[in-house]
């Protein structure tokens, strides 16, 4: 029960400070006057996220970098405001992490760079970039435990003084220096900037007016340069190459490898990366996600929260309250608390369905996050992800797309080209169904039993391959190659998991709960007015002709048009056979995505070519949900 | 030769990296042209992984190919 505790305790920490703080960006904490930014920076999995949960205790204001998906963290540290960065390997403007951590690393007044010392070769890159910027900074060495585990010696006094920073040793998750690095923000100071640099940066630093964006604009960085209205440097790959070979020369000096041993860790991470032992435990990792989501929580959870909580306490509850002021025969009554009713069947379904679902997604996503397992799962798949034009990277807005095909629709940002954003777009608008209409999906599955489950899966996953086949085919250009870094596998650590998992699902129910309120009321406007009854005959043809389903099955699709999962849960109530069941579920999964989606495509893509993926989602579902039915039914 | 073509286990010298951008991507990961390497996994017909000390990146096949390495001359422990 006590790990249950923190993530509510998180929530409302969220909850409490973000008012009026959403999309307002980096800046959201007011800062009196004299008050210093102090901003974490590090390379992606070095623990950044232990030393900012050290630094800001209770209350943390999460919000989204404007127009990205980014969530930033920030918190008041004493006087002064600590922020986090998205983790990163230098700075620059190559994806949007980059920019939005460039950007928080310019305004900042101090920087406490986190390293991974047992990766200090590739991470001191990081680190003396932001010492070439001239920013008062410390160094938090993380991992000193591992160093120890794995035979290494670091010499830290000799790095401090090469660096010409401080140098603590940590090990945060053993909350190890962690005391040690805030007494040390009073030391920090610049570093020594690479002498070769420095009448460069001088002259830079005239123009511009700051020395940290005089460096970025001498490595070329085009949209720092813009700002000044100057033309970027073309001296990034030498400044880059000089940089290395400090870096190089400062590691032969401190660090003192003893004996170069494969690990346990080490070894598992070979072992799910060679397709013998990788692809058996990748199917061992897609079990355990059925087990744990649509086993699980869809079954014995959702048992519990929708049937007992929701149906049996709280409809009867609210409509026994309701009941006696408004009529259920009236309209408002049928608005309230009739079938599809405001506080009934949303309530029931938002809170007993879609929020235990939904956190159970995040949950295992947010696992396979922290344990470093994404981006060997990215490397596995990269040669089959080529086949439809995409690399292994776009696995995660793939993955995603089961969590939230909005979000992942802006998550296909990363991707490194406009063909593989164009490809991995209407592949998640077309063929991935989101958690929310998954959870409906598995639930209508479950009950039909297992051979329905494969052939669901088959059917949907042979259609998203043929989409992605045709359209790596017909799109002109080339798609960029896999180049990632593998981190070495970690146990997640229980609290960061939940977590991010609670603020995600925060955020998705946040979103979620208007459309589905909208969605309900319009059903029940329909229903009292009678549209609901011409809707069904408008499209009896389609439905009963061509689908061979019952003409109710319609209904499913006004509601699917507001969200996807909505349209799933109107096929709730029909007690189809099996086939039909399939059938139905089939041409929701491949119809036309939720409004927020929608709106999230016409922004990311322009409406040349939204457009045609959503009209495409309309054929597409009927084509093939049609094509079934003709042969199955 | 060319970097999709060594074996696991086998050790070489990257001598060009083409594309600018992999190149600076290289750099920060801490491989520049002139680094030693060693092939930690190759997937078939997918990505090359490659080994720095505890150091490991993937890289597409279709990247790889374009690559130059050189085999190392001298011969370390075989304990890759």
């Amino acid at each position: 029960m006590s790990e249950e505790k923190t993530p509510e305790k998180e929530l409302g920490a969220v909850k409490t400070t973000h008012g009026g703080h959403s999309h307002t960006g980096s800046l959201a904490i007011s800062l009196p006057e004299g008050c210093k930014r102090i901003v974490l920076a590090g390379n992606p999995n070095v623990g950044k996220s232990v030393f900012f949960n050290y630094f800001s205790g209770l209350y943390v204001d999460v919000s989204n970098y404007p127009g990205t998906t980014i969530e930033i963290s920030q918190a008041r540290y004493g006087d002064d405001a600590i922020v986090d960065t998205p983790g990163i390997y230098g700075v620059s403007s190559f994806n949007d992490e980059e920019i939005v951590a460039r950007d928080i690393i310019l305004s900042a007044d101090m920087v406490v760079n986190v390293v991974d010392a047992v990766h200090i070769e590739r991470d001191l890159f990081l680190t003396l970039q932001l010492i070439d910027m001239g920013l008062p900074m410390v160094v938090a060495l993380n991992f000193m435990d591992e160093v120890e585990e794995q035979d290494l010696e670091i010499d830290v006094d000799l790095l401090s003084d090469l660096l010409g920073v401080p140098v603590i040793p940590t090990a945060a998750v053993k909350k190890r220096g962690l005391a040690e690095v805030t007494a040390a923000l009073d030391d920090a100071r610049e570093g020594n900037q690479d002498p070769f640099l420095h009448k460069k940066l001088h002259e830079m630093l005239s123009r511009v007016g700051s020395q940290p964006e005089a460096l970025m604009v001498l490595e070329g960085d085009e949209h720092v340069a813009a700002r000044h209205g100057i033309k970027p440097g073309a001296d990034r790959e030498v400044i880059y190459v000089r940089r290395r070979e400090r870096v190089n020369d400062i590691v032969g000096h401190v660090v003192k490898e003893k004996a170069l041993v494969e690990t346990v860790r080490q070894k598992m991470g070979r072992l799910v990366l060679n397709p013998l032992t990788g692809v058996p435990f990748l199917a061992l990792v897609l079990y355990g996600l059925y087990q744990l989501v649509a086993v699980f929580i869809a079954q014995i959870v959702v048992g519990v929260t929708e049937e007992a909580l929701m149906q049996g306490y709280w409809e009867p509850f609210i409509r026994g309250i309701v009941e006696p002021i408004v009529s259920e025969s009236t309209p408002l009554g049928e608005i309230l608390i009739g079938e599809f009713g405001v506080l009934t069947m949303t309530a029931t379904y938002l809170l007993g369905l879609l929020l235990p679902l939904v956190l159970g997604f995040y949950l295992a996503l947010a696992l396979m996050e922290d344990s470093g397992y994404l981006p060997r799962l990215a490397t596995l798949v990269d040669r089959a992800l080529n086949a439809i034009g995409l690399n292994g990277r776009a696995v995660v807005p793939l993955i995603l797309g089961f969590g939230c095909v909005t979000m992942a629709t802006i998550t296909t940002r990363l991707l490194g080209t406009e063909r593989e954003k164009t490809i991995a777009t209407a592949i998640l608008q077309w063929a991935i169904p989101c958690s929310a209409q998954l959870g409906v999906i598995t639930v209508l599955l479950a009950a039909i039993g297992g051979f329905y489950i494969l052939l669901y899966i088959g059917i949907v996953f042979l259609t998203l391959a043929i989409i992605g086949t045709v359209l790596s085919r017909v799109l002109p250009g080339k798609s960029a190659p896999l180049l990632i870094d593998l981190p070495p596998l970690r146990l997640p650590r229980p609290d960061n998991v939940a977590r991010k998992a609670v603020t995600r699902t925060y955020y998705f129910m946040k979103e979620a709960i208007p459309w589905f309120a909208i969605g309900a009321l319009v059903v029940s406007v329909m229903k009292i007015t009678h549209a609901l009854t011409a809707w069904q005959d408008a499209w009896a043809p389609l439905t009963t002709g061509w689908l061979k389903l019952p003409k109710e099955a319609s209904t499913a699709f006004v509601m699917g048009l507001v969200r996807r999962d909505f349209g799933a849960a109107g096929l709730f109530e029909m007690n189809l056979a099996p086939m039909e069941t399939l059938v139905a579920l089939v041409t929701i999964t491949l119809f036309v995505p939720c409004i927020a989606s929608l709106m999230i495509l016409f922004k990311e893509r322009g409406w040349k070519q939204a457009i045609p993926i959503w009209l495409g989602s309309w054929v597409l579902a009927f084509g093939i949900g049609g094509i079934l039915a003709q042969l199955l039914l | 030769m060319c970097l999709d073509q060594i074996k696991t286990g086998e050790e070489v010298i990257i001598k060009e990296i083409p594309d600018s951008m992999a190149k600076t991507q290289f750099i920060r990961f801490g491989i520049g042209e002139g680094s030693s390497v060693i092939c930690h996994t190759k997937i078939p017909f997918g990505p090359v992984v490659l080994r720095k000390n505890r150091q490991e990146i993937a890289i597409g096949r279709e990247l790889a190919k374009t690559i130059t390495v050189e085999r190392s001359t001298h011969v370390r422990g075989k304990n890759a």
